[in-house]
């Protein structure tokens, strides 16, 4: 897919987004929109799946660790073609299986771990990539982090015994959009200097753009050429990114559009 | 026990390439023989509970089985977030084993003892909730666990612990067995402590009292054929556990006896009270002072039978 079908992508996928958050009332907006570049570029340039065939032994791992995230994740799996969109009509209605977080495996194919209670989904991928290691299968292991949920401890345990076993098919990307769901990351827990932090912890840490394609896939490739420490890559990304009164306003991390916000914000997701 | 299952496991680390050992930096010297036949699949995960709880559920969703060692309460309440939501709700097939459990180490005080783990862990859907009595049983649930598709928590005691079983047991998950057979009483209990039952049981025969021990194995699932056939000889049960009172297997054969259609039973709890413990001791002294060792259990059997 080239840089213009990326983007072609991503907007579709918005569109999706904002049209279900607001017809099912599905929360937590401003954080899916944040991470849709990272998601796109992952699933259609990164990892090695086959959506005919989601759980093939050898496959790469996706954990998307920050699961209030599912919303647009479940909209990737079907544009992917993990299962056909129509399944979608169902979402947040009850009886569904397409509700606010990923449930555990077999029920949506694609999915690799229930996540939703933060700080489990790298652990999750940790385990994973050293199983990986002891089957010696060639697969990558990758977890979607939210900036807030580095304030868990679980996150930083994983970070130390990750890098003590040099596990270098792990790549942790972190949507750093600078909000919790109540406050600005840096003053809630003292997040910065993000980064460093992670290097300290013995990481290869790259710092980029998250809605730069270029950045992201440049990034995703040098980590997987390092072949004795983790990676991690810190995006910047702007919450709500795309709608511009969404963006930066952490009212939509639980508000979901009325009729005329929904109006208005497809108009804004038009192609160019 | 520890050494038990020590053994064990260094002779599946053999028998099966799956198998995969996780410590929570204990065990210094225990584990040699596993390292040496499967150096690969040890990995001491430091003293990081929460991390080695999911990364155990991660290993078990990639097709290995895992098992987990560490200190009980670190296995148990330290991460009890991340067996509900990574371990059962996945229901990734992980052991969990949580060693010096109750009052095994009861002189390291009550940051070390054990009393609400099997109450609070049977509550989690499709967790075996183990407590074996000798190392036999715990063998036996052991190789059982990691051919079950469900996850497993097993707590152990710590050393030198008797043989309670008999030759030909029939031994392993939600199997129960009569260690001594009897006609006044039937003390229904799990671990250790049964040893003490057993030796209270022994005196109290001179003296012409027969009583019933029954081993079964854990509080979860339970042995719902034992129990009706044991409640259609025994009007009169005491619950023994090294456990709080709350919760445990007294609760859990309570809840039975309210579900079944059982003759009228009389059932009384025996285990630790509702209570921290302050006055320290080791393990022989503690279950002395709480009425826990043979001499405590041998009234509290006379009682039972004159009530």
């Amino acid at each position: 897919m080239n840089s213009a079908e990326l983007k072609a992508t991503a907007l579709t996928l918005r569109q999706r987004l904002v049209t279900t958050s607001a017809t099912a009332k599905i929360p937590h907006l401003g954080s899916c929109l944040s991470c849709v570049e990272l998601l796109v570029a992952l699933y259609w340039q990164e990892l090695r799946i086959d959506p005919a065939n989601p759980v093939e032994p050898d496959r790469d791992r996706f954990l998307l660790s920050k699961g209030h995230g599912a919303p647009i994740l479940f909209q990737v799996l079907a544009e992917r073609g993990f299962f056909p969109l129509e399944r979608l009509d169902d979402f947040g209605k009850a009886g569904s299986v397409f509700h606010e977080h990923p449930p555990k495996p077999g029920y949506i194919p694609g999915i690799e771990a229930a996540t939703g209670s933060l700080g489990h989904g790298l652990p999750m991928a940790l385990g994973m990539a050293l199983a990986a290691r002891i089957q010696q299968r060639h697969t990558r292991c990758y977890a979607l982090m939210s900036d807030g949920e580095c304030n868990e401890g679980s996150i930083w345990e994983a970070a130390m015994l990750a890098a003590a076993q040099k596990v270098h098919s792990l790549t942790a990307i972190i949507d750093f959009n600078k909000w919790q769901a109540t406050g600005r990351s840096q003053e809630v827990m003292a997040l910065d200097p993000l980064a460093a932090k992670w290097e300290a912890f013995g990481w290869h840490a790259q710092e980029i753009d998250g809605h730069d394609f270029e950045a992201i896939t440049s990034a995703l490739a040098a980590a997987r050429v390092e072949t004795n420490r983790p990676s991690v890559i810190v995006a910047h990304t702007l919450k709500g990114k795309g709608v511009s009164f969404m963006e930066d306003n952490n009212n939509w991390h639980y508000r979901t559009p009325n009729p005329e916000e929904l109006a208005a914000a497809l108009a804004e997701l038009e192609p160019a | 026990m520890r050494d038990a299952f020590a053994n064990e496991m260094t002779a599946l680390a053999d028998e099966r390439i799956d198998l995969t050992l996780l410590s929570g930096d204990i065990g210094n010297r225990m584990f040699d023989r596993f390292k040496q036949v499967a150096p690969e699949r040890f990995l001491n995960c430091g003293i990081a509970e929460a991390n080695m709880m999911s990364l155990a559920a991660g290993m078990a969703l990639s097709g290995l089985r895992p098992v987990i060692y560490t200190i009980t309460p670190f296995t148990t309440t330290r991460c009890l977030e991340q067996i509900r939501v990574g371990v059962a709700y996945h229901q990734a097939p992980v052991v969990i084993v949580g060693t010096g459990s109750g009052l095994s180490y009861a002189e390291l005080g009550p940051t070390h003892h054990s009393l609400e783990d099997m109450a609070i862990l049977r509550t989690l859907p499709g967790l075996n909730v183990l407590a074996p009595a000798d190392s036999a049983e715990l063998v036996a649930q052991l190789r059982e666990a990691l051919n079950s598709q469900n996850p497993t928590y097993i707590r152990i005691g710590k050393k030198g612990e008797p043989q309670l079983h008999q030759e030909g047991s029939q031994l392993g998950i939600g199997k129960a067995n009569l260690l001594r057979d009897g006609s006044d009483l039937l003390v229904v209990g799990v671990g250790p402590i049964l040893g003490e039952a057993v030796k209270a049981a022994e005196n109290l025969a001179v003296d012409g009292f027969s009583v019933a021990i029954a081993s079964l194995g854990g509080v979860k699932p339970l042995d719902d054929a034992f129990l009706k056939s044991m409640a259609k000889r025994f009007p009169r049960w005491l619950s023994l556990e090294e456990h709080g009172i709350t919760g445990g297997l007294g609760s859990a054969l309570l809840e039975w006896l309210s579900e079944s259609d059982a003759h009228p039973i009389r059932l009384k709890r025996l285990g630790v009270p509702d209570a921290f413990l302050h006055e320290l001791g080791n393990q022989a002294y503690t279950r002395r002072q709480l009425g826990l060792d043979a001499a405590g259990l041998a009234q509290s059997f006379r009682n039972a039978v004159a009530a």
